[in-house]
Order: C-alpha cells, then structure tokens, then sequence
C-alpha cells in the first residue's frame, strides 16, 4: 500500500527503476538526479533492449531525441552524448537517457521501431553530429543540402562555417 | 533536395504508375515562409506527400553555444516570430532552472500575462491565416486587427513590437507601468466582442466547416507516439498541458481549465485553439488584478539579476553590480550539468536541453521545436485527402518556419 506521507512521484520513479531493472537482467544503468529530473546513463551496445524496455515500462513518447559534442566539455572521456527526453504521457513522468559515443564507431540503432516520432528527430541529430541510425527507414539529411559535407554543430566546426555555400551548384533557369 | 531523393521510402514503383508529382512550395502563399512539399497525386487525391525542410535554417543552436544566456535571446525570439516571447519565457524558463534562480512573484506575474498574450497572439494569426488561405479575408483582418493592440502592449513595455527581447536571466529588461496595467486591461475587456465576431465569421461558417471537418484526423495513438503536443495533440484527446502538469511561472495560483476535443480533424484542431484563447483571457484578467508590488529581479542580494539603470547611474554599488553581470569573465557560473526544462507555448511543448559548463553561456542549447514533430506528422495526416485539403491541413498545425528549421 502506497504511503501517505511519501511523494507519489518519488514512489513512482521507484517502481518503474524495480520493474527496468527486472526487464533488463545483467545491463547496468546508471542513474542520477539534478533538480528533480531522473537521468540515466545506458551502455551503447545495449542500446536497442533499453529502449523497448523504457517502451515497455510507461515511456509512450519521445519528446526529444539530441547529441552533444563533448570535445570541448571540461575532462569528459566521451566524444558524443546522445540524449533521449520520455515522457509517461498519461503520469506525466519524464526521464532524460543517455548514451555515449566515441569515434571511429558513430552507429546506433533507430528508435523508430518504438517510437515513429524519432524519424525527423534521428535524422537531424546526423545532420548536425553525424551519428548514424541504423535501421531507420528514410535516412538523409534534414536541413541542409545532400551536397553538404561536413557536420555543423560539432565542436571543431567553426562558428563562420567553412565556405560550403561558394561551392553549393548552381541551377541557371535554363537548366531546371 | 533533388525529386529523386525525396521519394517516398513506403511507395513502391508497382503503386507510383499513374500518380502524378506536384511540387508544392517553397514559395507559395500558403506555406506562410518557406516549406516545400512534394505531392504524389491520384487525379486529385494525395497518395502520398514528402515534405522538404531547412530553407531557413540559419545556425540558431550554434549561435546558441557562441552567446550568453542573456544575448541569446535576441535569436530565440526570431524562432516562433509569431509568439516571440513565448520562445523568451520558455528559454530562460530553461536557464533558470539550470542555475537553480527563484523568481520575484511580480516577474512571475508579467511573464504569464505575456505568455497568454502570446497564445492569443499566435492562435489569431493561425486561424486567421488558414481562413485566408481558405478564401475568406473577412476574418483575418478581424484577427489582425487585435493583433495589433498585442503589439501596442509589447511596445509599452520593452521598446519592441516584434522582436521584444524583453526577459532576462532572473528577471525582466523592464518593470512595466501603471498606463500598461490600463492597457492590458482594455484589451481583456473588449477581446469578447473580437471573439463573438470571429466565432460567428469562422467557426459557424458553413464552407469553413465542411472544408475542415474530417480532414486530416489525427488518432490519440500517433498524437503521442509521433510526439505531438499543445493544441494538435489536445484536439485528439491528449488531455496534457504543461501549465496543469507541470506549473512553472504564477500558473499553480490561476485558475483556469485545459481545452480539449476528441475530433482529431482540422476542425477540431481550430475548436480548441478558439477555446484556449477565452482560457487566456480569463488567466491574464485574474493575473492583472493580482499583478504584485515588488522588484523584478531575482534574489534580495540582486546577484542573479541586472540591476536598475538609475541604480547603475547613481549608486557605485549599482555601477558594480552591473559590472559583475555584464563582464564575461565574473559572471555566474551555471553549474556542470545538463538541464531538460519546457514550456507551453502556444504550438505546444516548447523545451530547451541546456548544457552548463561553468560558464554564463550554454555549452549546447538544444531547442525542441514544437513544430519540427508537427510537421513530421503530416505526411500520415495528409493521405487520402484532396489536393485542396493541403491547405487547410498546413494551416491546422500551425507550421512556422523558421521554428522547423532554426
């Protein structure tokens, strides 16, 4: 029987860590919290299985999918950080998962399969950091051109940019 | 983006014989800015539609990374132009939470009376435009017509009718007066009668309602699973607002209800943005007669905020005080941590991923734009509809460009 006294939130986030854990046998996740919102950091090659578990235990939608380049960020040991915001829609319960990343090997599953919402989501996350996400059905830039080569919000993309758009084709109206 | 890229991953060639390609956009009078979209039709019925983004991405979230969390909100206001200091509200909504600032009941106030004025703000020119896309001006000169009073009341109180820059981390730019306290409260008080024109030209209007009406319906299941949120998903039956759930700002003190509609159509879309525009009239009339007494800045030292400009003149530990906000090596430090913190904004859940790395700017300040999501979804509302319900489906989600592409 639930408490009186304690935070329904607090019970909550409880059960739904009991139930993760049971759903999810030998992966650690490790969990934290800063002003009240509950982090957890998954292993990468784990990925997959966490996210259907996430899926399973109450997480019907994902309200962001993004990256971070740690490159600049203090001592951190990784090089990418991808971060999924979920949200119970029905308690309202949020959780912020995390994964981290290091080149050479930037590919991670999609989580179209749970939830369709990711597609523009992953797609703009390659657009910017150039993670890859396997498994995602139309997988290509967002918003900028195919021609561009290069990876823009990643720490060692300068602010100015590199020139790309002296060299964008240009289409004369003859030609379109 | 090149045709050949944009075909559709779930059109196979055996059901493309016969259909015919209709580029529509990126300059077209309906798309508002620039969207562009890539019809597949069947006669007149759209098989399929493959929308085509980023004519306006112009590097928002680098620049983000490149400023400090006061300049930055001279560009967040330019990401939903048509709401600006929602987006303003929502951003430092996101940096105070991250710095762990407590704000003055008074800021608290202004900065719901502006958030709802927003709401109104962005839900007029969103039924106004689509009934004008729709073929009836009447209605959008209505709207505009109280649009521009909103702007009259930003000008009074930042400077700006447009792009207002008025918040401020821990605070406001200004205090507001007595004569805009009048002002707002005209406003309420004629808004009905706009309202019972509006209403009475667009929402009981039979060409308005059978263009609209099951079109584009969007099932509960894909509201949620696609991520949508605030008005678009409220019409399908998702019974969430942020200011209900999660109260941020003077929301837990007001009392008003969330609207919300099982149709799932364009209509219903519209039903509950007319309906949540009488909600924030009654949120603004409650706050403005509360509206409290006191400083606007945060924190009895001041060290959060920038302090007054007389004091800046007149005092030296005024001048100091600025001083120690504005240089950027003794500014406060945000903490070494990450921070997911969001807001209702008019075309719904408005969020900020901010990156703290000690410094007073973000180390990466991620936006979660309420349309990029929206405008996801449109390929699957879109499907079996006329090529005339283009339209009117764009204009129900309310797609503003340069949020989509930032």
């Amino acid at each position: 029987m639930p408490n009186e006294t304690s935070d329904p939130k607090l019970s909550e986030i409880d059960t739904m860590k009991s139930r993760l854990s049971v759903l999810l046998p030998g992966i650690t996740l490790e969990w934290s919290e800063f002003r009240g919102q509950t982090r957890v950091i998954c292993p990468a090659n784990q990925l997959a299985k966490c996210l259907s578990a996430f899926r399973e235990v109450g997480f019907d939608q994902l309200t962001d999918l993004t990256a971070v380049d740690l490159l600049e960020y203090g001592n951190a040991d990784d090089r990418f950080e991808v971060v999924y915001c979920l949200l119970n829609v029905e308690s309202g319960l949020r959780l912020i998962a995390k994964i981290y990343l290091n080149e050479p090997d930037l590919t991670i599953p999609s989580a179209t399969p749970v939830w369709f919402g990711a597609d523009w989501l992953e797609r703009e996350v390659y657009d910017m950091y150039g993670i890859v996400f396997s498994g995602h059905p139309n997988f290509k830039r967002l918003l900028l051109p195919e021609e561009f080569q290069s990876f823009p919000l990643r720490k060692d993309y300068p602010v100015k940019g590199r020139g790309e758009r002296h060299n964008f084709p240009v289409i004369t109206r003859a030609e379109s | 983006m090149p045709l050949e890229l944009l075909e559709s991953p779930d059109l196979d060639a055996s059901k493309r014989e016969g259909l015919w390609t209709l580029n529509f956009g990126p300059q077209h009078p309906a798309t508002h800015t620039t969207l562009r979209l890539v019809l597949q039709l069947d006669g007149e019925m759209v098989i399929d539609a493959q929308p085509d983004i980023g004519f306006l991405h112009s590097g928002f979230e680098k620049l983000g990374e490149v400023l400090d969390f006061n300049q930055y909100v001279t560009i967040v206001d330019r990401m939903n132009y048509i709401s600006p200091m929602a987006n303003e509200i929502a951003w430092h909504h996101a940096v105070e939470k991250l710095m762990g600032i407590e704000l003055t009941p008074r800021c608290t106030y202004i900065r719901t009376i502006f958030a709802e004025l927003m709401r109104l703000h962005d839900h007029l020119l969103c039924l106004g435009a689509c009934v004008l896309d729709l073929g009836g001006a009447t209605a959008f000169m209505y709207a505009f017509n109280a649009r521009e009073t909103i702007y009259e009341i930003c000008e009074r109180a930042s400077g700006q009718r447009f792009h207002t820059s008025y918040t401020r981390v821990g605070g406001l730019l200004y205090d507001v007066t007595d004569d805009w306290v009048a002002m707002v409260k005209d406003f309420v008080r004629n808004f009905p009668k706009v309202y019972k024109d509006f209403e009475g030209l667009v929402m009981k209007n039979r060409i308005f309602v059978e263009r609209t009406r099951d079109v584009g319906v969007l099932s509960r299941e894909e509201a949620i699973a696609g991520g949508a949120t605030g008005p678009n998903a409220r019409a399908s039956g998702v019974t969430r607002d942020l200011r209900r759930d999660e109260p941020y700002l003077a929301y837990e003190d007001l009392d008003f209800d969330v609207c919300a509609s099982q149709g799932g159509d364009c209509y219903a879309r519209f039903q509950v943005r007319m309906m949540e525009m009488l909600e924030s009239i009654k949120i603004i009339r409650q706050a403005i007669d509360k509206l409290p007494q006191g400083p606007i800045f945060a924190g009895d030292t001041g060290k959060a905020g920038i302090p007054d400009k007389k004091e800046v003149y007149r005092s030296i530990e005024g001048l100091i005080h600025h001083f120690e906000n504005i240089m950027p090596n003794r500014q406060m430090p945000a903490p070494k941590e990450s921070i997911y913190a969001a807001t209702e904004s008019p075309n719904g859940e408005l969020g900020y991923y901010i990156v703290g790395d000690g410094t007073f700017r973000a180390y990466r300040a991620r936006t979660r734009p309420p349309s990029l999501l929206h405008f996801a979804l449109f390929s699957r509302l879109i499907r079996g509809c006329m090529l005339s319900d283009v339209v009117a489906v764009l204009g129900s989600i309310n797609i503003i460009a340069a949020e989509l592409d930032r």
